[in-house]
């Protein structure tokens, strides 16, 4: 049995949007991007303990013990107080789960799922439990018939992808902008390891979607448009794209005032993709 | 002077919204209350006026049981003396046949519930068939039975095997989306493909029908001639059916209740048993007196005089369970809170054992059949069934897994509507896990409105929601049922399902 645990802030059994069929989703705490259109802020820090959620809180639901914050699950309403009033965009309801109580949830629910999708925050900032999660689904018997995917912002350098893929069946890519400096002003952080993260997994047959979210004004022009096309077709053989529309629902900061994109527009960018016949185009389901 | 005018008579005769047919409908149902009622004990009769229990507003004299399931295989091997119709020789000769057998086939709401198990009934005459003349010839049968028997209680049966009738029928009824026939696929892993659960979830996505039923629970009730499901996905014996829909109102004994042990002891008993003897009585007046046993349609063998079950429904189960939360300072409500459910799942099986104890005359096999009943358009403040209260359901699979385990009580029929949100539509194959998983978990139905379908299911049964609009701006509708969707709608919180939105990321403009 491993001692690893994982930071996780939330778990669904019920998701058609995270990969084929219903899957279970572990969203992990933590992000090394820290993009202005996130609309789950409150999954990019870890929490620090300083304490400013206390007050916020409703019930009895958050305490410090310790010099530690204490979450009772039990307590909570759910009404999402503390994460407003959280300066660090972290969650002080994050819980710790070992490998063995993912597993225990499984199997529990595995009547009803086609996999299990990691994600987050950015699941692969906690790798090595991806990987021993990831390699007990493959030898359990219950559960073996589970396809296991990660949705990542592509950061995790080769060795990371290496260390991970004989055990993992697909992985939803986001590439954010292409433009080097837009990259950078929306996230953060360059784009050069997601874009090279793509070509590797797309080359170990493991890419299955590449996720692609059009923000107006800024993501959404032709010459991004087309650098989407031309990396798509860099790729060497078909690959499925998603394309995303920004909403402000959930942002936080100078993006929540950004307009949202227009379903028209993304319909149209996507006649554009389908056009070039790099593979299949998928739209957001309610446009 | 002359006598007063019954003045509800008056009013329906002048309603603009109703055709004549509906008018006559309605008047038919005056003139049978202007009879008395069977006779009741005192008792009963009290539990009756105070509507703790309800015969559903059936009418006064029952001279045809509530839901009929005639055996069509008879009428088409046999032909009909009666009406005059000789054994049918081709896929017309056979669906026509069948479009007449419907005419006579009586029910509560004066259409047929139940129009056969379809692929069954026809795939004998399909040997030679084209693909192009099957499709056209269900398309004009789905058209006709829309158009003229415009009730979405209407039931069809497909399945469980994978054969072309059963693959036609859904390819014709996701393009035509029509609120009638309602259509139930009967599923059995043993038996049917993984494909066809998929074109059957698929339609689901499109049109929220059909429904599905775990086939092999209920082929385990029913055994040797089968069942049907019916209406509001009743279970009921087919040759047969049901004479009788009673039922009890759970909130209203946990209204009169000190608490658990009481409840469970001495007001839930009680008004079972009040409940007993007003199926009785209704069951034996048909049985006695009504005449409708002397028919053809028993005569010639469609129907068998011992195959009708008498259905005993429970509702509200939600609010009792909440009432005796209260009553013992317990803040958990049902649905959400592990030990109100179980309370609600003891409330089940204690039913059971009540329903299953009592002997009644004149019904199959000589019990009452246990039902969770899906609602009234009237039923205000009361959730149909075991269900979990509007609004406050959980994800479908947790939804799913908080009531599975009452539906082994309910031999008869439960059913939980699920609400998926619209992007379930990227995604069809979720619908098929969460079925799988359903019937993997003990499900003996399956049922999901899909949000953004104009198609929905209200408490059962289908409408457009596009036809409630049309009918509140006082235009009529052609359709028996909208009356009834447009008033649950009103009155209950029906169309206050929350849909469940995950990725908010991906619902690109939906608010402009």
């Amino acid at each position: 049995m491993s001692s690893l645990q994982a930071q996780i802030s939330k778990i669904l059994t019920w998701s058609c949007v995270d990969g084929p069929g219903n899957r279970m989703v572990l969203f992990f705490q933590g992000c090394n991007y820290n993009c202005m259109a996130c609309q789950n802020p409150h999954t990019i820090g870890l929490c620090n303990d300083c304490g400013e959620c206390l007050p916020a809180c409703p019930t009895t639901a958050l305490s410090m013990v310790n010099g530690k914050i204490r979450f009772d699950p039990g307590a909570c309403t759910v009404c999402d107080a503390c994460l407003e009033a959280c300066p660090i965009n972290a969650n002080p309801m994050v819980q710790t789960y070992s490998v063995e109580s993912i597993l225990a949830l499984l199997r529990e629910n595995a009547a009803f799922l086609s996999g299990i999708t990691v994600s987050g925050g950015e699941a692969t900032l906690q790798l090595p439990f991806i990987r021993v999660l990831f390699a007990a689904i493959g030898r359990d018997a219950a559960l073996q018939h589970l396809t296991r995917f990660i949705d990542t912002n592509g950061h995790l350098g080769p060795k990371g992808w290496a260390s991970v893929l004989d055990v993992t069946d697909g992985v939803m890519l986001d590439i954010k902008a292409f433009d080097p400096s837009l990259h950078l002003r929306l996230t953060g952080r360059s784009n050069a390891r997601s874009l090279a993260s793509a070509k590797i997994l797309h080359k170990a047959g493991k890419l299955y979607e590449l996720r692609y979210l059009m923000i107006p004004g800024q993501t959404d022009g032709a010459a991004e448009l087309e650098c989407l096309k031309a990396f798509a077709r860099s790729l060497d053989g078909p690959v499925r794209l998603r394309l995303n529309a920004f909403r402000t629902h959930g942002v936080r900061g100078e993006a929540a005032a950004w307009p949202p994109m227009p379903g028209d527009e993304v319909e149209a960018a996507a006649r554009f993709l389908t056009r070039a016949n790099i593979g299949p185009v998928a739209l957001p389901a309610i446009i | 002077m002359m006598p007063l005018e019954n003045q509800t008579i008056r009013r329906l005769v002048k309603d603009p919204t109703l055709s004549p047919a509906q008018k006559a409908c309605a008047l038919s149902v005056e003139a049978e209350n202007a009879l008395d009622y069977p006779m009741l004990d005192e008792e009963t009769q009290a539990a009756l006026d105070a509507r703790v229990i309800c015969d559903m507003f059936e009418g006064h004299a029952p001279y045809k049981p509530r839901y009929v399931l005639p055996d069509y295989s008879v009428v088409l091997k046999n032909g009909s003396a009666w009406l005059e119709l000789p054994v049918p020789q081709t896929l017309d000769e056979a669906i026509h046949t069948l479009m007449i057998a419907y005419h006579h086939v009586p029910s509560v709401t004066g259409m047929p519930v139940y129009i056969g198990q379809l692929d069954d009934l026809l795939l004998p005459y399909c040997d030679g068939v084209s693909d192009e003349a099957l499709y056209q010839q269900l398309k004009l049968f789905w058209r006709y039975l829309d158009r003229v028997l415009p009730d979405a209680f209407m039931h069809a049966n497909i399945g469980p095997t994978d054969n072309r009738v059963a693959r036609m029928i859904l390819r014709v009824d996701a393009e035509l989306q029509q609120i009638a026939p309602n259509l139930t696929f009967r599923y059995d892993p043993m038996i049917s493909s993984d494909d066809i659960l998929r074109m059957a979830t698929k339609n689901i996505t499109t049109c929220s029908k059909p429904h599905i039923a775990n086939h092999p629970l209920h082929q385990k009730v029913f055994e040797g001639r089968g069942y049907g499901i019916v209406s509001c996905y009743n279970a009921l014996p087919i040759h047969g059916g049901a004479s009788t829909l009673t039922r009890v109102n759970l909130a209203e004994v946990a209204a009169r209740a000190d608490g658990v042990e009481d409840f469970l002891t001495d007001k839930l008993p009680y008004y079972v048993e009040m409940n007993f003897r007003l199926t009785q009585a209704r069951v034996n007046y048909l049985f006695n007196d009504s005449g409708f046993f002397e028919s053809f349609l028993v005569s010639e063998g469609w129907l068998d005089k011992t195959r009708f079950t008498a259905m005993f429904g429970v509702f509200a189960m939600a609010e009792a369970v909440n009432a005796l939360q209260d009553k013992a300072g317990a803040k958990g409500r049902y649905g959400v809170d592990p030990k109100a459910n179980t309370l609600g799942q003891q409330i089940s099986a204690r039913l059971q054992e009540l329903v299953t104890a009592r002997p009644l005359e004149n019904v199959w096999q000589g019990r009452a059949m246990l039902h969770a009943q899906a609602g009234l358009s009237t039923d205000t403040g009361y959730t149909p069934g075991v269900r979990i209260p509007y609004g406050t359901e959980p994800d479908p699979v947790t939804h799913i897994r908080a009531l599975a385990p009452h539906h082994q009580y309910y031999p008869s029929g439960i059913s939980e509507i699920l609400t998926l949100d619209e992007t379930v539509k990227n995604n069809p194959e979720a619908v098929l896990d969460l079925c799988k998983g359903a019937f993997a978990n003990g499900f003996r139905e399956f049922t999901a409105n899909v949000g953004g379908n104009d198609l929905v299911r209200v408490t059962g049964y289908m409408i457009r929601l596009s036809d409630v609009e049309k009918f509140n701006a006082a235009s009529g509708s052609r359709t028996n049922t909208t009356a009834l969707g447009a008033e649950a709608a009103d009155r209950t919180a029906i169309l206050q399902r929350k849909p469940r939105v995950v990725a908010n990321e991906l619902l690109a403009g939906a608010d402009q």
